[in-house]
């Protein structure tokens, strides 16, 4: 008898690490840390970065990421359940592959690729420099070859870059669409929506003409792309007044006051999406959350420290501050 | 034709009174089996869900044990109505004492057992699903172990209120 797998196990001990992960009174702490150093101080009594934490802000964070991935393996060993949450890696490292070895970029190898991923950065540099695109998976591949081919063309790395950030999308939200749990498609679509908010409103300040910025975006459920493109064109208010029109109201006035405030509520959002998970015990839900939230902290945390580092005033970094899932 | 109906149909007649006794041993048996069966499968899928996330709890806080193994242990007690039922019944249909019925009291030993053993069954799964959400609750918070053991504890209702009716039943029959 083949039995449904069930995920109670997994999202009972996901239920103990969700009391260790910071709240929205831990995140005004840190903003109301004195220094960097006394910010770094409150993560790692915290228990970040375990017992022999790093002493600078991106090892601690690094080594929290890789925590989290490295629970994920040991909660779901060989699984690809949360391979939606892993896409743009792969299409990050894809990019600089493609970037190193066709522009001659001497960038520290290690500071372009991430790890965790759903294929080895090395595999996929291997692929793109013995132009043996066939071993990575067709749509990536496809990418890769357009990217290629465009960037021997024109020369033009940006152009490049909007080529595989948009097949990262398209990957992104096709994976969400098949994902086993509905927060991956959640997050599929938020990712996009924000991304497409913000290459249209990018590519707009750069000058760059309405087909090029239509044919950069990538379709997302509610977004209607020539609408878009046209708002982005006049300014960043006229997008806010079209998202009022879309299921995505809710980012209009953040989007209206500031980029950084639109990211963060899209962040939110995010959360706000992912928070029944906090109540399902059978579901694999809880487990996709909870790496959701863990990006979110860290992201937040990493915007807070360097803010930090750079002596920001308070008030600009507030701006920053993410809700917490818990 | 006239040779059957003399020498045929008494045999027949035997036949059939002795398949009526032996037919009721094997209604009241089918009844204690399903009692046994149901709600013993319920329990052990209720208990197998509890020690599931009991395992996932224990895997970070070990220190709760004995409040998640009784919160894991509650769906098994419907195995035990199950049990319970089926000991009384045995008792009275010949097979650990009294005799056996014939095929109406069969059939009626048989339907007493239902309710335990499908009530058994239903209310063991949920009630294992409702002692994961504890110990997720649990796991959140340990000081609502109190709260968090009374959430299941109440799907026992109707455990208990087929067990009465099962063997109120089986012990009047």
């Amino acid at each position: 008898m083949i039995m449904k797998k069930d995920y109670i196990f997994e999202d009972a001990r996901i239920r103990i690490l969700e009391t260790g992960l910071l709240t929205r009174a831990d995140f005004e702490q840190l903003l109301a840390e004195p220094s960097y150093a006394s910010a770094l101080a409150y993560l790692t009594d915290k228990g970040w970065g375990g017992p022999d934490a790093p002493k600078n802000a991106e090892a601690l964070l690094e080594a929290e990421e890789k925590a989290t991935w490295d629970l994920m393996e040991e909660l779901l060993p060989g699984s690809h359940l949360l391979d939606t949450l892993r896409l743009s890696r792969d299409y990050q490292n894809l990019k600089a592959a493609v970037k190193q070895i066709y522009t001659g970029s001497q960038l520290d190898a290690a500071r372009l690729f991430a790890e965790g991923g759903t294929i080895p950065p090395a595999e996929i540099r291997r692929a793109v420099e013995e132009q043996d695109l066939e071993k990575l998976p067709e749509a990536m591949a496809e990418a890769a070859a357009q990217a290629i081919e465009v960037l021997a063309r024109t020369g033009d790395g940006q152009l490049c870059d909007n080529i595989l950030d948009k097949a990262a999308l398209a990957a992104l939200l096709q994976a969400g669409e098949d994902a086993e749990d509905p927060v991956l498609k959640d997050y599929a679509v938020i990712t996009a929506v924000s991304a497409d908010i913000r290459s249209a409103l990018r590519a707009a300040r750069s000058g760059r003409d309405g087909e090029t910025i239509r044919d950069m975006l990538v379709e997302v459920p509610g977004l209607d792309l020539s609408s878009l493109t046209e708002a982005a064109l006049n300014d960043r208010q006229k997008v806010a007044d079209y998202l009022n029109l879309t299921p995505y109201a809710s980012l209009a006035p953040a989007l209206s006051r500031s980029m950084s405030a639109f990211e963060c509520a899209c962040d939110d959002l995010m959360i706000e999406r992912i928070r029944p998970q906090l109540y399902e015990s059978e579901k694999p839900g809880p487990l996709a959350a909870y790496v959701i939230a863990r990006e979110n902290e860290i992201t937040c945390v990493r915007l807070l420290l360097s803010g930090k580092q750079n002596g920001l005033p308070e008030d600009v970094l507030r701006e920053s501050l993410r809700n917490s899932y818990v | 034709m006239g040779e059957f109906l003399t020498t045929g149909a008494p045999e027949m007649m035997q036949n059939a009174g002795l398949m009526n006794d032996q037919l009721g041993i094997v209604y009241a048996l089918l009844g204690v089996a399903l009692a046994t069966l149901l709600a013993g499968i319920g329990s052990a899928i209720g208990v197998g869900m509890g020690g599931r996330a009991a395992a996932g709890v224990l895997t970070e806080k070990p220190e709760l044990f004995a409040k998640v193994l009784i919160l894991q242990l509650l769906p098994g007690t419907q195995g035990i109505y199950g049990l319970l039922v089926a000991f009384v019944a045995l008792g009275k249909i010949g097979v650990l004492g009294g005799e056996a019925p014939d095929a109406k009291t069969g059939l009626l030993y048989l339907a007493a057992c239902l309710p335990i053993a499908f009530v058994g069954l239903m209310s063991a799964i949920h009630q294992g699903k409702t002692s994961v959400a504890s110990i997720g609750l649990l796991a959140k918070n340990p000081k609502t172990f109190g709260k968090a053991m009374l959430l299941p504890a109440m799907v026992e209702t109707y455990a208990i209120l087929a067990l009465l009716v099962s063997i109120l039943t089986v012990s009047n029959l």
